[in-house]
């Protein structure tokens, strides 16, 4: 690590000032990814600006059609909640894939979705589901969000406050773990909402994305065997010594079926 | 697993657990001395490149550095480089090439995480700060990472010193016998086989503390070694040319070794010499990507093999050609590993006459190779099994018929095999029945057929290994090539208040020494477990030792305190006799009193120790008072652990997920001391030898030589929920010829069990058309054997 300054506010605006101040300040919620980052001298942000202590970043509401997460929400509080199990199972489920107990406890649903790592779970949640993401300047929608490799619709200096995930009839994500990270090698999350079949897939691209043959094959007929025959196209794909770009375009078809099928 | 009980064979708990589960265990880390500075060390990042300059101006200017050393500066001084401790012969006679290992590049970067240079400083802070301001002026060179191309003309030369990169060529058993029996065989299977690299991972990284005291010219070295006092010999008489007896090495608490802890390294030797240089004490800890890099890697084979068979399906001859990566410089026993740990192992449970190794060691740009949990002997069963397996499966035998056609029988012991070793004893049919039992292998079928209904494919695999342990025969070891003796020393101290202190010279990390050590000596002496303290790891406090590796030592190092107390009970003895007033011979000895025979005088060893310390009743002209005795045990003979283990697992074919439903393991360890402690040893075999069967696996870029596997990210470690709840049981044949009858149990389940699982899957899949499946058989490899396999069947 090298050395930084360590800032603790408690409101939005203060974390948003202090971010403004200086040219290499990061936010820093749960730190699961981050401080991997800092420990291994691959990132030197000068500010550190912890969002810990800003309470109306934290909590979850749930009304008959959204579930709305506070962006500073642990993964464990989403995946241990009755009520976003009982809105979105398949919300709470990936929640509770993710990681270990340690990583659960301490890395926020914000810090993941801000970070898109092309092989985390909930982008394939935001996307897969159409939530919105609240920031302190707008929000935005799912399909504007994720723009490449760790790369998103974010401002330097803008900060998630919340994402608000419509209640779906029925959705299921079903992951495929990298043997090593236990991140997705590949996930499909598929739902089935009041604007027709979303389908998101995560691992398999440099971030997530839509797969919109299988949505309207899936539109016509909510079956696995529907979809049985539509592949993704390999070319697009990550490869690396875990999966050929064929082998997660298998995974893909494979996931989403078993998606389809346990979707409720 | 037996009573919880003191007494030899009693599943006692683990004494040391206490203070490791209450976080009161002491490791290297924690070691923390007056003045003590931190060092960082600059690391290659090339896995070849020539090295024009090193400015390191900046570095000594930045705050907090105390000194910044290069490869220089070593050389300045006369520092050699760290030695290899066994020399094989090439073919041709000739020694193997043996090019210079310096602590700190000399001109040249040879693997990415190659040392370069070390700073000091004030703080671990300032020393990492500092070493990014080193500036080194690499000229980037071509890299080569397989063994099988370094061999070939025109690659980039790792030593320039060494032709095409060859280490050695060396050889065992008689070719002529071995290829005629391939003349005239019914069938011949063969197989080309890839023994995937692995690294070690301890939950400790290396660390070490050095400091010089001026006063009494004395090097205190604190550091994370499997043998201190071997770590000693080599650091005073070979690297830093200093006098041995102004040398202490401590290993205190060590979170694991695995083999890779075994060999001197270049951190610790450079901070010991470094201590004076700057007089103050200097701690350096690894950080986990150090240990990535550079902690010894081990296996990394990659081998031709094939067996002739008679029409009866009796193996009658075996050929082996195998090339083994060696990393870019020799370690401690690299050179021993592929060949005498090896070659000599092929013969496993099985009769064949007639057998021919082949080996040819290569320099690489990778991380040095060497001894890793099993070190050279699960190479040697991965060949084994995996060829007889196949064979079965060529000849429609079942796997159980053709190992037990094949095995050697019980009454052929001693068994002299054709590839040098004497095996005194064993029972593998024993084993192999015990495990089809417990395995259910009868009800397999059953069971296959149900997971065929939910789509999965299930599958079993058979291994029957062998394996040397207990090394070794100090004169074999030295006509092989080894430059070391291997024998180990002990010491029994009888406190005056029958409290007793044993010092051992085999170090524990992990093991349960200080638990089962102490049951050997409550059991012999008949002192209560709780007097007894277990002392290791300190050149200071235990007189000497060859270490802990090759499951030696309870067979090796318990031996040398089986030895020790002998000589404390002969002399008890003899002092009874002067306090009962009677005659020597007429004094009997039984769990810790000695009686007059055919009366009911007696005295407690507790007793004759305190005359021995307190001796005004005592025969002071024929006898020395105190009661402390000392033991050196040189084995006559390996001991031979071998085992059955039956894997069955369930594919998924729509992603090649293997998963590991059932595993048996019963093993042949001679007498057990404590039988929870070798169940447990059994089940961490097994986690690592089903590790590389199915996760684990370095890999290194072949263009760029970069470590890809360099973290957890990317490097599989087994863990609890890739693992089945083990069935394991013993079969055992006491060892004739060490005085405890124990043979080790510390690698048998890493030796064993890598092919069952890699020949479950292959059972599981020929359905499906696959025939064969490289380690680690990730879900990646299994899909696309699957995929292969159709795409012949199509074909
Ligand atoms: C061992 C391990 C296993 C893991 N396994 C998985 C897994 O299986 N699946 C998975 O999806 N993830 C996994 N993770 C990652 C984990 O989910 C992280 O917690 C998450 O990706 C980042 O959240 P965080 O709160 O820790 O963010 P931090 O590390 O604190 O921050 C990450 C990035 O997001 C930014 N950021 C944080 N909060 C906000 C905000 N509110 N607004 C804008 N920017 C913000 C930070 O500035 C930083 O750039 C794993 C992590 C570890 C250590």
């Amino acid at each position: 690590m090298y050395a930084f300054g360590y800032h603790r506010p408690t409101t939005i605006d203060e974390a948003v000032t202090l971010l403004g101040q200086s040219e290499d300040a990061s936010a820093i919620a749960g730190g699961q990814t981050l401080l991997q980052s800092l420990k291994q001298r691959l990132a030197q942000p000068g500010e550190l600006v912890d969002l810990g202590a800003i309470k109306e970043l934290s909590g979850i509401a749930v009304d008959g059609r959204t579930v709305v997460i506070g962006a500073l929400t642990k993964h464990n509080e989403v995946a241990l909640s009755s009520e976003v199990r009982k809105a979105v199972p398949a919300l709470a489920d990936l929640a509770g894939a993710i990681g270990d107990h340690q990583v659960r406890n301490v890395g926020t649903i914000g810090g993941s979705v801000a970070n898109s790592d092309p092989a985390a779970d909930y982008p394939a949640a935001v996307l897969g589901l159409g939530a919105t993401v609240e920031t302190n300047q707008r929000r935005i929608a799912a399909d504007d969000f994720f723009i490449d490799l760790f790369e998103t619709a974010l401002e330097p200096g803008e900060l998630i406050k919340a994402i608000h995930f419509p209640v779906p009839k029925r959705a299921a994500y079903v992951k495929f773990a990298q043997p090593a990270s236990r991140y997705a090698l590949a996930g499909v999350m598929v739902a089935e909402t009041g604007d027709g079949v979303r389908l998101a897939v995560t691992g398999a691209g440099a971030c997530a994305f839509r797969v919109p043959a299988m949505e309207q094959a899936l539109a016509g007929d909510f079956s696995a065997d529907a979809i049985k025959g539509v592949q993704v196209d390999a070319d697009e794909l990550n490869d690396d010594i875990h999966g050929t770009p064929a082998y997660r375009a298998h995974l893909v078809n494979v996931l989403a079926r078993r998606a389809v099928e346990a979707a409720r | 697993m037996g009573e919880p009980t003191t007494k030899i064979g009693g599943s006692t708990r683990r004494s040391e657990d206490k203070r490791f589960l209450t976080g009161q265990g002491r490791y290297t880390d924690d070691i923390n001395m007056a003045g003590q500075t931190y060092a960082c060390f600059v690391r290659s990042p090339h896995a070849h490149a020539r090295i024009n300059s090193i400015d390191t101006s900046m570095a000594r200017d930045a705050d907090g550095v105390l000194a910044v050393f290069t490869g220089e500066d070593l050389a300045n001084d006369g520092i050699g480089g760290l030695p290899c401790g066994w020399q094989i012969h090439d073919v041709s006679g000739e020694p193997m090439a043996e090019p210079p290992h310096p602590l700190l590049a000399q001109g040249k970067a040879r693997y990415v995480g190659d040392h370069v240079a070390v700073v000091i400083a004030e703080t671990k802070q300032q020393a990492r700060d500092a070493a990014e301001l080193v500036d080194v002026d690499y000229d980037m060179l071509d890299a080569v990472i397989s063994p099988a191309k370094a061999l070939e003309s025109g690659q980039p030369l790792v030593h320039d010193e060494v032709p095409d990169n060859r280490c050695y060529t060396w050889e065992l058993g008689d070719s002529g016998a071995a290829d005629e029996a391939f003349e005239r065989a019914h069938h011949v299977t063969s197989l080309d086989l890839v023994n995937n690299r692995l690294i070690p991972n301890a939950l400790e990284p290396r660390a070490a503390v050095a400091s010089y005291s001026p006063g009494e010219d004395h090097y205190t070295l604190y550091t994370t070694s499997q043998n201190p006092h071997l770590a000693r010999l080599l650091l005073s008489a070979f690297v830093l040319n200093l006098p041995e007896h102004k040398v202490r090495v401590v290993s205190p608490d060590v979170g694991g070794g695995f083999g890779s802890k075994i060999y001197p390294y270049a951190e610790e030797a450079t901070l010991t010499w470094a201590s004076k240089k700057i007089g103050r004490p200097i701690k350096w800890t690894a950080e986990r990507v150090e240990s990535f890099l550079s902690d010894a890697h081990g296996r990394d084979h990659v081998t031709r093999a094939e067996m002739a068979l008679d029409t009866d399906g009796r193996f009658i001859g075996m050929r082996v050609d195998t090339k083994a990566n060696l990393g870019a410089y020799l370690s401690t026993f690299a050179s021993a590993v592929p060949t005498i740990l090896y070659a000599t192992l092929l013969a496993g449970q099985y009769t064949t006459p007639a057998i021919h190794a082949r080996v040819t060691a290569v320099f690489t740009h990778t991380a040095p190779v060497d001894a890793y949990r099993g070190a050279g002997r699960p190479e040697a069963t991965y060949v084994v099994e995996r060829l007889v397996s196949q064979a079965a499966r060529d000849m429609g035998l079942s796997q159980a018929e053709i190992r037990r056609r094949n095995f050697i029988p019980t009454d052929a012991f001693p068994y002299q095999t054709p590839v040098a070793l004497n095996y005194d004893v064993g029972d593998y049919d024993a084993t192999l029945t015990r495990a089809e039992e417990l395995a259910d292998v009868a009800g397999f079928e059953g069971r296959r057929e149900e997971a065929q209904k939910r789509g999965k494919y299930r599958g079993i695999g058979y291994s029957t290994y062998i394996e040397a342990c207990g090394l070794a025969p100090s004169n074999i070891a030295g006509a092989l090539g080894a430059r070391a003796g291997l024998y180990e020393a002990g010491e029994v101290r009888l406190h005056p208040t029958g409290k007793v202190t044993v010092f051992t010279g085999s170090h524990s990390h992990g093991q349960g020494h200080e638990t089962t050590f102490a049951q050997i000596v409550s059991d012999r002496l008949g002192i209560p477990f709780d007097d007894v303290d277990v002392v290791h790891g300190d050149t200071d406090r235990s007189a000497f030792g060859m270490g802990t590796y090759g499951s030696r030592s309870l067979a090796v190092g318990g031996s040398a305190i089986v030895k020790a107390m002998d000589k404390i009970i002969d002399k008890s003895r003899r002092i009874a006799a002067h306090m009962l007033e009677a005659a020597e011979a007429d004094i009997e000895y039984d769990d810790g009193t000695f009686r007059v025979a055919g009366t009911d005088k007696s005295l407690s060893m507790a007793e004759v120790a305190f005359s021995a310390y307190v001796p005004h009743n005592y025969p002071l002209e024929q006898l020395e008072p105190g009661l402390d005795e000392s033991a050196f045990y040189d084995p006559t003979n390996f001991t031979y652990p071998a085992g059955s283990h039956i894997c069955e697992v369930e594919v998924d074919p729509d992603t090649g997920r293997v998963e590991i439903v059932n595993f048996t393991a019963v093993d042949d360890f001679g007498n057990v001391i404590n039988p929870m402690i070798v169940e447990g040893q059994v089940h961490g075999g097994l986690a690592q030898g089903i590790g590389q069967a199915l996760l684990e696996g370095a890999v290194y870029d072949a263009e760029s030589g970069q470590l890809i596997t360099g973290t957890y990210m990317d490097y599989t470690m087994p863990r609890a929920d890739d693992l089945p709840s083990f069935r394991v049981d013993t079969c055992n044949t006491p060892c004739t010829h060490n005085p405890l009858g124990v043979k080790g149990c510390g690698e048998a389940g890493a030796i064993g069990s890598p092919p069952a699982v890699i020949d479950a899957i292959i059972d599981a899949l020929r359905p499906l058309g696959v025939t064969d499946l490289e380690m680690p058989a990730t879900p990646l490899r299994v899909w696309q054997a699957i995929q292969d396999a159709q795409g012949r069947q199509v074909a």
